[in-house]
């Protein structure tokens, strides 16, 4: 399943260390989801850490319907020289052939993605058989263990994507914290049946247990629009965020990714958050978790 | 006195964790209000250099701390930290970034590449010893150094420790690793 390509270095225990290492440096940090060169600029001189590279942002994936899949790997090259900064882009959950491109084409990180449409309703990518590092979404610790176990070295809370509304990202990251605080409270003995009840690998459990922490860095996404969301996120725990159709659907792009960049970084001065919320312009319009039919965050689990 | 580590974006988690195993006191400069507290050393962490530079002249921190290094206050960066010392880019780099520019060496970023030109390392640092672990991610090469400037350690033929005075520059990520070496030679300082 690997490339074979000449400048693509073996998988193993090393790659996963360095990968796991460059979550690291995303650390408090936005990532923004952009579609064009020029939008890739905005966002690198907003303050983007890194931008997940897309045809269409979320919400008009919502809006548009039928199959969504990988972007042409044209436009992606296309951002890549737009800007310095880490460029991601999205494959379908279980397309390892779609992964097996972009790793080709030397992207900085794969999102194996609820957002577009599954190619396979069972399995996930074995992402342990790649060089590039893979980050995935997850509601809950078992997802999100399931997800390392398969070589994720970076997770985001699932959230709902293209929404505005940022009620699932809040109890995504609600919850696995909580399970995180439950784990470490355990005794070493009881373990075993935790890992059984997640469905996970015993030894990540006990990763989790003994850290009191996931093992890899945790970023928050899905429905993100405003600064303080931003801050709301980080202050639940969130190691940095994505912000997918918040910017670029939002009245003033530049201004309102200035505002969560800055957000992030002051999350718990509330003073600096009302500074930076004021007069951005109109929010993107978004709509509630309730109004929609198609749940993304129930694609893989 | 207790060092501060700039916390506005990176890894600098992971650098107060170093200092405090080797007993150092830190805090976090996130605001130019934080730079009142009483402070004798800094350390710039790895990150994105063009979120951290922005971010320093948003906030209106960049000529305080640029005073105070030119003022001699011992400052370790490492990699994105590096980047934000060096006085000059490489041709190619984004040159509207703010930055310190202290540190007298010519610096190209992201040198090896994208993610999959990432890789560990284990080189001798002079007045550190032998076999040091170096993680460089997405890392800058320094491509030129000038007078005064002390270069500690080399990967192949580019050197990836230097230093200047108080100035401590490293194109890898010693808080990545257990070893505290490069950490304990930034205290000595």
């Amino acid at each position: 399943m690997t490339t074979g390509e000449k400048n693509v270095p073996t998988p193993g225990p090393e790659r996963a260390k360095l990968n796991r290492e460059l979550a690291q440096m995303l650390k408090g940090g936005v990532i923004m989801d952009v579609t064009t060169p020029e939008q890739a600029r905005v966002a690198e001189e907003a303050g983007a850490c890194a931008v997940m590279a897309l045809e269409r942002i979320p919400a008009d994936i919502r809006a548009a319907g039928g199959v969504s899949r990988m972007s042409d790997p044209a436009m992606i090259f296309g951002i890549q020289q737009a800007v310095s900064i880490p460029v991601m882009a999205k494959c379908r959950i279980g397309h390892f052939a779609e992964a097996q491109v972009l790793q080709t084409i030397d992207i900085d990180y794969i999102d194996e993605s609820e957002v577009l449409s599954p190619a396979d309703d069972v399995f996930h990518i074995d992402k342990t058989q790649f060089a590039v590092p893979f980050v995935c979404g997850a509601r809950d610790l078992g997802e999100a263990l399931r997800r390392i176990a398969e070589g994720a070295s970076m997770i985001r809370t699932k959230g709902e994507p293209g929404t505005g509304d940022v009620v699932q990202a809040v109890s995504h990251m609600r919850l696995i914290n909580a399970q995180i605080r439950h784990v470490a409270s355990l005794r070493a003995d009881e373990l075993f049946e935790e890992a059984k009840r997640l469905q996970v690998p015993v030894e990540l459990v006990r990763e989790v247990h003994d850290g009191g922490r996931l093992p890899v860095v945790n970023f928050a996404a899905g429905g993100i629009a405003t600064p303080a969301d931003a801050a709301l996120m980080m202050q639940l725990g969130a190691e940095g965020v994505f912000v997918g159709s918040g910017i670029f659907k939002s009245g003033n792009p530049a201004k309102r990714a200035r505002a969560i960049v800055g957000a992030v970084t002051n999350y718990d001065d509330p003073e600096k958050v009302a500074a930076l919320s004021k007069n951005l312009g109109e929010a993107m319009v978004g709509i509630n978790k309730d109004e929609i039919e198609l749940l993304m965050a129930e694609r893989g689990k | 006195m207790a060092t501060a580590v700039l916390a506005l974006q990176g890894a600098f988690a992971e650098h107060e964790a170093r200092l405090a195993e080797l007993g150092e006191k830190s805090f976090e400069l996130r605001d130019a209000s934080d730079l009142l507290r009483p402070f004798d050393r800094l350390v710039l962490p790895g990150g994105e250099s063009t979120v951290q530079g922005k971010l320093l002249r948003e906030l209106g921190m960049l000529c305080p701390i640029r005073e105070r290094i030119c003022d001699g206050m011992p400052v370790l960066g490492t990699c994105a930290g590096l980047i934000l010392l060096a006085r000059r880019l490489e041709a190619l780099d984004d040159k509207h970034v703010p930055r310190l520019e202290t540190l007298d060496v010519t610096v190209e970023r992201n040198s090896y590449g994208r993610q999959l030109g990432s890789f560990h390392a284990t080189e001798e640092v002079s007045g550190v010893g032998a076999d040091v672990p170096m993680t460089f991610i997405r890392a800058p090469k320094i491509t030129h150094t000038g007078k005064g400037v002390d270069i500690l350690a080399r990967v192949g033929s580019s050197p990836v420790a230097v230093r200047q005075g108080a100035q401590l520059g490293v194109a890898f990520h010693p808080e990545l690793d257990d070893d505290l070496r490069m950490h304990r030679l930034f205290l000595s300082l």
